[in-house]
Order: C-alpha cells, then structure tokens, then sequence
C-alpha cells in the first residue's frame, strides 16, 4: 500500500513486519521517531515484540545480545553518541555471531553538539564485524531493514547487520512508501548456536590465541561469503516485490570518464548533478555506495574518480576515499562535505565533479586544496 | 518540479500541512516529497517546511532555494523573515489573511484561514488549527485536486471538521 512516510517511519513499519521477538532501545535524535513508534505498536498489541526500555545504549545492546542467544530474533536502533556508546557491545554481538538488526540514523559526534547528519559514527563502527548497508530512500530503508534479518539470519552469515540512513535529510523526510506483505521472505530464525538448557555450554569463556584466531578468521570467512547471500537475497526481493538493489547504486556509469562516488542522500542528489554535468559535455556517472561492509568490488577501471566523504579520519582523510584508493589503487579527488548536516546541492556536487584535481583533498565551505 | 516553502510559527501545523499536501499529491498519481528544516524548533519560533512536487521521482533531498510558492500561515514572521527569498519571478504567494496584500512581482492571495478555524471551532490548545484549512486553498489554486486533499485530510484526521474547513478555504479564496 502507498502512503506517505517518514525514513523512521519506514524502519518502523519494516520491523512490525519483521516481528522480533525483542526491541531493545534508548531514544537519541534523531532516531527517536523509529522507538517511539515501535513502543507504540507494542502497546496496542499491533506488535508482538518484548520492548525493553533500557537505560542506556551500552544496555540495549547488552538486552539485544542476551535476547539474540537465546536464539530469538532482536532489534535496535540508535544514532551518533548512542552507537559510540554501544561500541563495546557492538564487537561482542559480531563476535558472539549473533544476528542482530540495528538501525542507526548517521549524525555528527559533538563537540559541538551537532544533531544533523554525518557518517563519522557508523564509520567508527567498520572494525566491529558488523555489515553496513547505507541507505538513500524512505523506500530504501523500509526495503534494506526487511532485507538485514534475512541477510544476518542466513547461516553462511550469522553477523549482525546495520541499516544506515542520513538524520533529517532521511530520517524525518516524508516520502512515497510502498509497504509489502512480506509472507516467507523473512524465514524463521534458527540459531546454531542458541542456548539449550537440555545441552549446557559455556558462552564467553575464555579463549586462547590459537581457538581466537580461528574465530577471528570464521568472522571474516562469513563476511566473505555474505556477498552472495546479499547478492542473493536482493534478487529474492526484486523477484518478490519487484524493487532491485545492488552493492551499489550507479548511474550513467557504463560511459563515464569521472565517476561521483557517495554514499546515503548525497548519492541520490548526485544523479540531477550528473545530469547537469552530462548537458555540459562531462562524461559523469554516480556510483552510490550502498554496502560498506562487506566492502564491494568496484568496477571503476579507466575512470576518474570523485569522492565525496560526509565523514572523516583525523590525521589521515576521507574514510571512503580510503577504502577506495585501496582497492583501485588509483589516485582520487578526495571532497569532503556535508559534515555536521552541512547543506549540500546537486550544483555543488556537480562543482566537485568540474573543478576535481586528482590526488588532492578538498573541504567544501573552507575551500583549500590540502 | 514545484516547490512550496512554507512558513508558519512552530505548533501552528505547517509540518503537517507539508505532510497533507505531499499525501495529496500522491494521490493525484504524483511523487511528493515533504521536509521540515530542523533547527532548534519550538512552540512560537518560525519555522520553514519544504514540499516539492512533481511526475518522476524525486532525487533532491537539499533545502529549496527558489520556491515556485510560498506559504505564510503566520503573517507576523513576516516582520522577522524576508518570506518572498528566492522566490521565482511571477512566483505565487499565499498568506493567511483577512486583508488583501500585494507584493510587486509576484501573485498574491490572501484567505483567512485563522478565521476559518475559530468558526469551525478547530482549535487545540488554544492555537486554530491551520493545516487542514490550508488545504482547501492550496487546492483552489491547482496545486492538488479537491478530492485528494480530502482523501487526505481523512486519512490523518477523523474530526470531519477538518474537511469542512478546507472546503471553507476552497469556496472563499479568490483564485
């Protein structure tokens, strides 16, 4: 059914369908409109779940981590501060290989207080062992949070998932959303590895070097064969529900000289600036990172590439810039923009694109190429 | 595309008329896409919401800059806030008001919406309600059909007072 929402609204709406069996959550803006409208099914029975109202973010995931190896389905969302808080935790729910769902509505780390939107806080999340899939749309979001449950429950992943969407550009937008009857998309969940009173085990015992790398490389294994279970199970939904997502969303790339690469709403506003640039005689295309983790291949031979990093790595650069020269090997024009919800329009991106010098970094509003 | 700014004080509904209106609009069979600017909001303080229309999907998620209307459901921000900023030339602007106002270059209406509320006794916590009227004039001027903006008013309100009042605005505004 069509309707008009908000992106928290979607992520909502996608966890009614998803029916987990416990939410565990501390409100933070911008995220809040997400659990308030889950406590909110919860309490006129319109959801099942077991909602823990937790005193903290360390908490909800701490709830999340208790509930999910029991081997029940779990969910949480949270936002900036919230998810740094919760860092602890979040490398404890990859390790313990437990299928988790959050969703974070990305926001800047004070100080200064800044509650608007910014990639920094789930980027410092890339070393935990979770997936990351950014997000664009209200469609989007309410589309990748069905899809995360699928994706962290398969057995070849058994990884917690992170659904990433921009605060208040996506967050509180209100935007067409078409919701689905899910039916079997979502299977049931069965965990290994849950606990069974008939079978005591230990859980979280300590662990010598020798088992620990094991572990350690059993993570890294599933994060690899993630990519087919991503791969196969945005075909499934596609051939379902008929809306197609890949690792990442490009646009009049097959031609392209420069390649505009982003990730969240920036790589959706990029497609009227490759237009434009088009219109002028630049061969531009827009690659829209969806996935960060697993990191995608990129197929960006013989282009020039743009990125554009709403985030930051003090003392070293653009953190997407990174990973990319990494894998292609090649020199980027690396701009960095939007921080702290720094207002961005296509004809900015599109002056990224015309004034790019390759190998230099650009900060957009204190214009020096460093 | 087009693209509404509107203006209002925070508390008077201008976010949720940029939510009716958008609701609307997809129901005319078109995209819509509604957003507040969020800055340090509260209850008196003006405040801007977006909505842009259009026939294809909506890729633009950045603030408008030039409106091709503009919205005013509280004159009095109109001492504090230049309303008509990048309006387009032969830009529309729509104020609620029971006098007639004029600005050179551009095309005013007034209705008065505030007027519409009291008589329709549409009042919450001693503000009137003016999202709902707004509506009827937004449709009275072309930006959405009648029988959307009341499809829409019904799905967020149940109090039919709400469709009265819009359907108040649509017979007084002077198209």
């Amino acid at each position: 059914m069509k309707k008009i929402a908000t992106g928290n609204k979607a992520v909502a709406e996608a966890i009614k369908q998803a029916n987990p069996a416990v939410v565990a959550a501390y409100p933070i803006t911008p995220q809040t409109e997400i659990v308030e409208t889950i406590a909110d099914y919860v309490t006129s029975g319109q959801l099942a779940s077991r909602y823990i109202p937790v005193e903290s973010e360390h908490s909800a995931m701490a709830a999340c981590i208790g509930a999910s190896v029991t081997g029940v389905r779990t969910f949480t969302a949270t936002s900036s501060h919230g998810l740094l808080y919760m860092h602890e935790m979040t490398n404890w729910a990859a390790g313990a290989r437990l299928p988790i769902v959050m969703a974070n509505v990305n926001r800047a780390l004070g100080p200064g207080w800044n509650i608007w939107a910014e990639h920094t806080d789930a980027l410092q999340e890339r070393d935990t062992g979770w997936l990351q899939v950014y997000v664009a749309t209200v469609q989007e979001a309410y589309d990748a949070t069905l899809m995360a449950f699928v994706i962290a429950e398969h057995n070849d992943v058994l990884l917690p998932v992170m659904v990433n969407l921009d605060g208040f550009s996506l967050s509180h937008i209100m935007q067409p959303l078409d919701t689905v009857e899910p039916g079997d998309f979502i299977p049931p969940l069965h965990l290994p590895h849950a606990i069974d009173p008939k079978n005591p085990t230990s859980y979280g015992g300590l662990t010598g070097p020798n088992d620990y790398f094991r572990f350690r490389w059993d993570i890294e294994r599933s994060m690899r064969d993630s990519v087919k279970v991503i791969d196969a199970t945005q075909k499934e939904f596609a051939k379902r529900f008929g809306r197609s997502y890949g690792f990442t969303d490009d646009y009049r790339c097959e031609d392209a000289d420069v390649v505009l690469v982003s990730m969240g709403t920036f790589g959706k506003e990029a497609e009227v600036a490759i237009d434009i640039l088009r219109k002028e005689g630049i061969k531009a295309g827009s690659m829209r990172l969806r996935w960060f983790r697993p990191f995608p291949h990129l197929d960006l031979a013989g282009k020039e590439i743009v990125v554009v990093d709403r985030d930051y790595s003090f003392g070293s650069g653009g953190i997407l810039a990174h990973e990319i020269k990494a894998q292609t090997k090649k020199d980027v024009y690396s701009v960095i923009a939007g921080i702290g919800g720094q207002e961005v329009t296509y004809d900015d991106l599109a002056d990224f694109v015309r004034k790019r010098r390759m190998g230099t970094e650009f900060w957009f509003g204190v214009n020096t190429n460093v | 595309m087009f693209e509404i700014r509107i203006h209002s004080r925070g508390g008077q509904g201008g976010v949720t008329a940029a939510r009716l209106l958008a609701m609307a609009a997809l129901h005319d069979g078109k995209y819509a896409t509604a957003c507040p600017f969020y800055g340090a909001e509260r209850r008196g303080a003006p405040v801007v919401s977006f909505v842009r229309i259009d026939d294809h999907p909506i890729k633009v998620y950045s603030q408008i800059r030039d409106p091709d209307l503009v919205v005013v459901l509280d004159a009095s921000v109109m001492d504090t806030i230049d309303v008509l900023n990048g309006l387009k030339k032969g830009g529309n602007v729509l104020i609620n008001s029971a006098h007639k106002q004029e600005f050179a270059g551009f095309v005013t209406r007034n209705v008065d919406l505030t007027g519409i509320a009291l008589r329709e006794n549409l009042v919450v916590a001693g503000s009137p309600i003016l999202n709902t009227p707004v509506l009827g004039a937004l449709a009275k001027m072309g930006i959405c059909s009648a029988g959307s903006v009341k499809k829409a008013i019904r799905e967020m309100f149940s109090d039919e007072r709400n469709v009265k009042a819009a359907e108040a605005a649509y017979k007084e505004l002077i198209a």
